[in-house]
């Protein structure tokens, strides 16, 4: 391979890793948000992404600015506030061989947004999904957002006094496919989770806890660096092993679950300090449900179908893009025209 | 009362019934028969938000003059629900006559000496002939059309004809019905004398070679053969049957069998916000996508609808107009959404809007849409109403497209080689629309980002005073672009003063009204517009004027209002404007009657 030129590193795709990066970003130093692109440009030029397959969506808020800020070359669509979704979703049955990437925030998907991201969840729409979660509105200087946790407390003092929407227990319930949580301080979790969401085929959700160091990283916050560390209950170690080749890492038998995902990858998850099974739905619930009780964040691939339906092999949408058809493909033939018009008479 | 002259195929019938009882098909029946023997029909369903239990009326008109809109007047009635016997009673016109269910009591307000009365035992009747008890409350309604068939004397081989297409895919039920239609012939040969003045007799001249269809169909088909490929619905009456249609067509012409596979996306959406959120989104991504809806579920898409036109995405959204304000009457007509679908959203916001008449309208213009979304990048919408988009109407077979589809200006991996670069928001032939290109083209100059926020000809973020009014301008030139390029107005002119303005199905109400105006010495021009932006054609056409009525179903002139922002200050004081707002299908009277009286007013005033 060598020949003397200076090495410069390609991935699958023969691309360089600058190809995935994007316009600076314009949001606050130290964002939780900030590390989060950097881990999906990691993932995403470690998977070998094509970036004109590449379709960025967004809602509104300062996670839905940060698709400008990954693979410039990629179409991006900042949308409308909480409606990231339906876009996503016109978009894919238009052009089933896009890779679709959605951004969203807590207020974006759990407030304003908390219709559209149920029925995608419901009709598994084949996307990435991230929330990136800091438990208030930045943007707006920062009010509570409905994923703050009960009891946290605010800069100025207030405190929460709703229950939590726990967006990674509601997808579960919901049906989703591919439900995993992590924080923006964690690469290692984090870039190998983003991808076997990529590799999975159906809606993935990620729900990446991300603190806002202007408005949540105080004391009493529960969504600071400070407390995430504290309180950060990993499930297991993540490995991601791309395409059909063959698994070189040894593990010790019985405490790795390998699970094949859609695309041909396997997500290897290593048992930390007990054994959690990730295709045990209920068990998933408990686990989440449980932690909450006890003020932690579980983290990890909570739960995981990888032989699930996406909607367009349920719609039947045809492989060749819809986009793609032409007026042959789409046009009542004249003969059978004919006909139609003669049965109205 | 039948000494005065026959009154032949000039008549309206009204069915009263009870909804879900099953009249739908005896009602059509009996128009298919009409149809059939040569005379032009326009049926009117008047039906409640209901599914079973409120009362329903059906009107078909038979004019032969081959008038579309309602007649204004009911001259038969035939009346099957007792909840609103009082009301039917006093619904038909003098001279008229009523078929009734025997038992219902002629007397006090019920009894009026200027209409005849037929009266039916039609509960003892299905009785004594339907053996199966479930089917009698249905085949009462086949027996009405009996009874019709003997008074007004309509060849009995055309109802047979029509009852046979009517259930050609329930074979079983042809011969029950057409009992149930003998069992009324017979029992009114031997009990009813003829007392009315109605006949019904062929006629040649009007319905040959025509159709009967529904507008929502119609518009199906005009979305099929425009290639749409993705729906996103939310149901709403009147705009269901669309979605459904376009489905049907695509499970029936689109489907492969071998693969199971459909060359079409639908979805039914959680919401009118997804639903359009859906179809930017495909259009965005190159596929030709459309929703329908009517106004309530056009309130919930105001907000996509401006992201739609400021970051300039094809879709094309039918707004199948009911009577609101709110939910309103969601069974009712009107033109009430004209204004709010124009500027649709916040901020400075203006949209193309096509404005159907007809069935063939709403077939065309419903294909065109899709042409005129992805030339000019925007959301284009149709605005029907119900009384187009689901009453039958008599109609020309509707045309074979003869052009290909026009995708606009989207550059291919080939063409962006050609190019050093490219704005997505540029304006390069001066026509306000820009080019654009589609995820997946694999270019690395392809991408550029889509968004709601100001951006600059390079669909960069920009906060910038001088490009954000640049960019609003470059929007108001593909407006006014647009202007030519939209269906043009249809116009009747013969030199006259005084013209008429109006579009959509009040076209059907001004064709009667021209002829009535004529009859009392008055002609009047007539403009019916298309779409909107207005083409210049339309203000050249009232600076021509004297004086335009425009005349439109909905309370406050909204058409009207468009045209006082849109024409020169000097003429707009030529508009007068005539409205029509009770949810109820406008009838010739309403635009004659006025019309006629202010025109006479300004001739005794000028004396």
């Amino acid at each position: 391979m060598s020949t003397g030129v200076s090495k410069i590193n390609l991935n699958v795709t023969g691309l360089t890793r600058e190809v995935y990066k994007g316009s600076a970003t314009t949001l606050c130093a130290g964002c939780g948000h900030n590390s989060i692109t950097n881990h999906l440009i990691k993932a995403l030029y470690e998977y070998g992404v094509e970036p004109h397959r590449l379709a960025k969506m967004s809602g509104i808020g300062c996670s839905s600015k940060t698709p400008a800020y990954f693979v410039d070359q990629a179409h991006g669509f900042n949308g409308v506030h909480g409606r990231m979704p339906s876009a996503a979703t016109g978009a894919k049955l238009a052009n089933r061989d896009l890779l679709v990437l959605g951004i969203s925030g807590d207020g974006d998907t759990a407030s304003i947004g908390l219709g559209q991201y149920c029925h995608l969840i419901r009709r598994n729409l084949d996307m990435t999904y991230i929330v990136e979660d800091n438990g208030c509105y930045g943007l707006t200087k920062g009010q509570f957002s409905a994923t703050a946790d009960l009891g946290s407390v605010l800069k100025n003092g207030k405190v929460n006094e709703f229950e939590t929407i726990d967006v990674c227990g509601l997808a579960i319930e919901l049906g989703a496919t591919f439900v995993a949580r992590s924080f923006s301080g964690d690469g290692k979790q984090l870039v190998p989770l983003l991808q076997a969401a990529f590799a999975h085929r159906g809606t993935a959700v990620l729900d990446v806890i991300s603190p806002c160091v202007t408005f949540n990283d105080h004391e009493g916050s529960t969504k600071s660096y400070a407390y995430i560390k504290e309180h950060d209950y990993v499930l297991h170690s993540a490995d991601f092993i791309l395409g059909r080749g063959e698994i070189e890492v040894e593990y010790e038998p019985g405490n790795v679950q390998d699970i094949e995902l859609a695309d041909g990858s396997h997500v290897m998850l290593r048992k930390l300090d007990r054994a959690y099974d990730a295709t045990d739905r209920i068990g998933a619930l408990r686990v989440v449900h449980e932690a909450r009780g006890r003020g932690e964040l579980v983290t990890g691939l909570l739960y995981v179908n990888p032989a699930s339906e996406d909607l367009c092999e349920r719609e039947r949408v045809p492989r060749q893009p819809l986009k793609d058809l032409g007026e042959a493909d789409l046009r009542i033939g004249r003969a059978e025209w004919a006909k139609l018009m003669e049965s109205f008479a | 009362m039948a000494t005065g002259e026959k009154i032949v195929n000039d008549l309206t019938i009204r069915a009263a019934t009870v909804n879900g009882s099953g009249s739908q098909s005896s009602n059509l029946v009996l128009t298919h028969a009409l149809f059939r023997l040569g005379i032009p029909v326009a049926p009117k369903n008047v039906f409640p938000s209901n599914i079973e239990g409120l009362p329903t009326w059906y009107d078909v008109r038979l004019s032969p003059q081959g008038y579309k809109c309602r007649s204004g007047a009911i001259d038969i009635v035939v009346a099957l629900n007792a909840a609103t016997w009082h009301d039917d009673v006093a619904s038909v016109r003098p001279g008229g006559a009523i078929v009734h269910e025997a038992v219902y009591p002629v007397s006090g307000a019920t009894l009026r000496t200027d209409i005849t009365y037929y009266a039916v035992p039609f509960g003892e009747l299905a009785k004594k002939h339907v053996a199966q008890g479930s089917l009698r409350k249905y085949l009462v309604n086949m027996i009405y059309v009996g009874v019709l068939v003997e008074l007004l004397g309509i060849p009995s081989e055309a109802v047979e004809a029509a009852v046979r297409e009517q259930f050609r895919r329930k074979p079983s039920a042809v011969e029950t019905n057409l009992a149930a239609v003998r069992v009324g012939v017979e029992y009114a040969q031997t009990h009813l004398e003829k007392r009315d003045p109605y006949y019904v007799e062929p006629m040649t001249g009007h319905t040959e070679g025509s159709i009967l269809l529904d507008g929502n169909r119609a518009a199906a088909l005009g979305c099929v053969m425009a290639g749409c490929t993705v729906l996103a619905w939310y149901p709403i009456t009147p705009s269901t049957s669309l979605c459904e249609s376009f489905i049907s067509y695509c499970d029936r012409f689109r489907a492969d069998p071998a693969t199971g596979e459909r060359k079409a996306a639908i979805v039914q959406a959680e919401d009118e916000l997804a639903a359009i959120g859906m179809v930017l989104g495909a259009g965005w991504a190159g596929a030709r996508a459309m929703t329908a809806t009517s106004g309530p579920g056009l309130s919930l898409m105001a907000e996509y609808a401006g992201f739609g036109y400021y970051a300039e995405l094809p879709g094309v959204i039918f707004d199948v107009q009911r009577a609101g304000p709110s939910t309103g009457l969601p069974t009712r007509t009107l033109q009430g959404d004209v204004a709010f679908a124009y500027t649709l959203s916040h901020g400075d916001t203006k949209h193309i809007v096509l404005l159907p008449a007809t069935v063939e309208e709403a077939y065309e213009l419903g294909m065109d849409a899709f042409d005129l979304a992805e030339r000019f990048q925007t959301p284009v919408f149709v605005l029907s109403d119900l009384d187009l988009g689901m009453n039958v109407w008599m109609a020309q077979p509707l045309a074979y497209p003869d052009r290909p589809f026009d995708r606009g200006k989207v550059l291919t991996a080939a063409d962006l080689e050609r190019v050093e670069s490219w704005g997505r928001y540029a304006d390069p032939d001066g026509d306000g629309i820009p080019y654009r290109t589609l995820p997946g083209t694999p270019s690395a100059k392809a991408g550029y980002f889509t968004r709601g926020s100001g951006h600059d000809e390079f669909a960069r973020y920009s906060e910038s005073a001088e490009v954000f009014a640049r960019n609003l301008d470059r929007l108001a030139r593909k407006h006014e672009t647009a202007r030519l390029a939209v269906p043009q107005p249809s116009i009747e002119e013969s030199g006259h003063a005084t013209a008429i303005l109006a579009y959509g199905t009040t076209h059907h109400a001004v064709v009667e009204a021209r002829d009535r105006m004529r009859a009392a010495g008055l002609e009047v021009d007539y403009l019916r517009v298309r779409a909107l932006p207005f083409s210049p054609e339309v203000a050249a056409f009232v600076a021509r004027h004297e004086r335009v009525y425009v005349v439109e179903q909905n309370r406050d002139g909204q058409l009207y209002g468009l045209l006082r922002t849109d024409l020169p200050a000097a003429d707009v004081a030529r508009l007068q404007s005539i409205r029509h707002y009770n949810g109820v299908p406008i009838d010739a009277a309403v635009i004659a009657e006025p019309l006629l009286e202010a025109e006479r007013s300004l001739a005794t005033s000028l004396a």
